[in-house]
């Protein structure tokens, strides 16, 4: 019974829960495996400051170096978890090794969808999610190149952003008839299009693609409408999917994420999972859910942890979520989806203003554009809200 | 580098060094210095790095700008010389710089 808590990734959830359980007390092993070569590190940087060049690798890391050895963390890195045996509590690692765990904390985090088009495999073809995606991908950043990023979410205007001040040709790519057209409603749409027209990306909304061209490496990106838009790169950036394949092949409930209850736990006993890859039961929007986020990182961590520790946590936070682009900074506070109507608050056209989002007079959602006192109202406004029932 | 010392709520005092350039949020981090949490990572979007500027420095250090000031706002227990960490850069200047971190963030 004297086995260690076992953390299976070694990204932002993995290291706020390892910081958690110590704090909480817990004194026992503590082992972090995870298959990237770093200690865990921020993201978020990635397609903004680092991918800019202005923030070293080196500040990425999210915890001090002496942290690990000083909270006593067997931090195994480059080792991939492959199988999970929940009846006899072992954990099999890709060299072979098996570690005996009490509880196993499954923080994979998510990945990005890879596009399943002819061309996909194509050199210059970039993914961006990790330090090693980014050294690849900043080797070929040079002035005026040109560079094709399908996808019109955060991840791909955020590197328009970016690319356009190392001084690339930037022409994003989006299927639906409007950038993040998945989370905000058209008026923040519209002002993140105009900001991105007068920095001088190309934008093409409601273009489907169709294939990736070129013999060794890109040399294009074919559209729907027959039309082939030259680039020298290609990022695909369309959104991320749950690392939860390691679960479901231990017949844990898996669902478009490991599927927990309101203390992270999985189905199966001794098993809890959080961050990224975790979808949980919120009763601030009576649905389950998955959040990619560090708010959802931070607060997933904390409560795993304490239910780690035999406590019964209740995690339903508030989602808060950020993303700068050029000096525009957007803040999100809620789930706006399901809304039925949106509110503007102060002006657009002055960079400064907000969208409220109710279903009925239920505040669902505030998106804040350069208006921090706004979105942080809305956190605390939000966290009012009563609570609705999810169904089983 | 330059001399920071952060005192917790509870009185105990750590000096560490910082890099110039760097801030003194990051500086806090990389030390492993307890009482700033810092969720995300100097964006100056989640107010978890709140500290209170020693009176003597709170000049060198200088005044928020609008939008620290906004995010500040809803940090715990604020006081006049509260900052966000993460928007105080490491400068020769603050050689010397003492800080104090909040009973708690958020
Ligand atoms: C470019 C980019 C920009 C972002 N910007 C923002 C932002 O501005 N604001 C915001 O709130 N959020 C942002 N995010 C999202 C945020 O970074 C993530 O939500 C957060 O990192 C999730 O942390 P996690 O620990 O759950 O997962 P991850 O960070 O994905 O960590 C999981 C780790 O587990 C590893 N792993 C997976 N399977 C195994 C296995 N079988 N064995 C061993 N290791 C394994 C993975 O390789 C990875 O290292 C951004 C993300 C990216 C990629």
């Amino acid at each position: 019974m004297n086995a260690p808590i076992v953390i299976v990734g070694a990204g932002q959830t993995a290291a706020q829960a390892a910081a958690s359980l110590r704090q909480g007390g817990f004194d026992g092993g503590l082992v972090i495996v995870g298959d990237e070569p770093h200690p865990p590190y921020q993201r978020p940087p990635l397609s903004k400051k680092h991918l800019a060049g202005s923030f070293a690798g080196e500040r990425l890391g999210l915890k001090a170096e002496t942290f690990y050895t000083e909270a006593r963390i067997d931090l195994r890195l480059g080792a991939t978890a492959r199988a999970i045996d929940p009846r006899e509590r072992r954990l099999g690692l890709a060299d072979g090794t098996r570690l005996a765990y009490s509880r196993l904390l499954l923080a994979t985090g998510s990945r990005p969808r890879a596009l399943a088009l002819p061309g996909a495999g194509l050199g210059g073809v970039h993914r961006l999610r990790t330090r090693a995606d980014v050294a690849r991908f900043q080797g070929e950043l040079r002035p005026g190149a040109r560079l094709a990023i399908v996808g019109g979410g955060y991840i791909g205007l955020e590197v328009a952003a970016t690319a356009r001040e190392l001084g690339l040709a930037v022409t994003v790519i989006e299927a639906a008839d409007r950038l993040l057209s998945r989370v905000v409603s058209p008026v923040v749409s519209r002002f993140f299009h105009d900001l991105h027209l007068t920095h001088g990306v190309a934008i093409r909304t409601g273009a489907g693609v169709e294939a990736l061209e070129g013999d060794e490496r890109v040399t294009g990106v074919r559209l729907s409408t027959g039309e082939t838009l030259g680039a020298d790169m290609v990022l695909v950036a369309t959104g991320g999917l749950p690392n939860a394949e390691l679960a479901a092949e231990a017949g844990l409930a898996v669902e478009d994420g490991i599927l927990v209850d309101e203390a992270c736990r999985t189905s199966a006993p001794g098993i809890f999972a959080a961050g990224d890859v975790a979808r949980f039961p919120s009763r601030r929007y009576g649905r389950r859910i998955r959040l990619e986020s560090v708010q959802n990182a931070v607060d997933g961590a904390k409560a795993a942890a304490a239910a780690m520790l035999g406590e019964s946590p209740l995690y339903d936070p508030v989602p808060w979520f950020w993303s700068d682009q050029y000096d525009a900074k957007l803040q999100i506070a809620g789930l706006s989806t399901g809304y039925t109507h949106a509110e503007v608050e102060g002006d657009p056209a002055s960079g400064s203003f907000a969208v409220a989002y109710r279903d009925g007079g239920r505040l669902l959602a505030v998106d804040a554009v350069n208006w921090p006192r706004r979105h942080m109202e809305a956190r605390r406004a939000l966290a009012e809200e009563p609570p609705i029932a999810v169904a089983p | 580098m330059v001399k920071i010392t952060f005192v917790d709520a509870g009185g105990t005092a750590r000096t560490v060094e910082g890099e110039v350039g760097s801030t003194v949020m990051e500086t806090a981090i990389r030390n492993g210095v307890p009482g700033i949490d810092a969720e995300c990572g100097g964006a100056c979007a989640c107010a978890t790095c709140h500290v209170y500027v020693d009176e003597a420095w709170r000049e060198a250090a200088g005044e928020p700008e609008p939008m620290e000031e906004d995010m500040l706002d809803f940090a715990f227990d604020v006081r006049p010389t509260s900052r966000l960490s993460c928007q105080i850069r490491v400068k020769e200047t603050l050689d010397g710089l003492t800080v104090t971190t909040p009973a708690k963030q958020g």
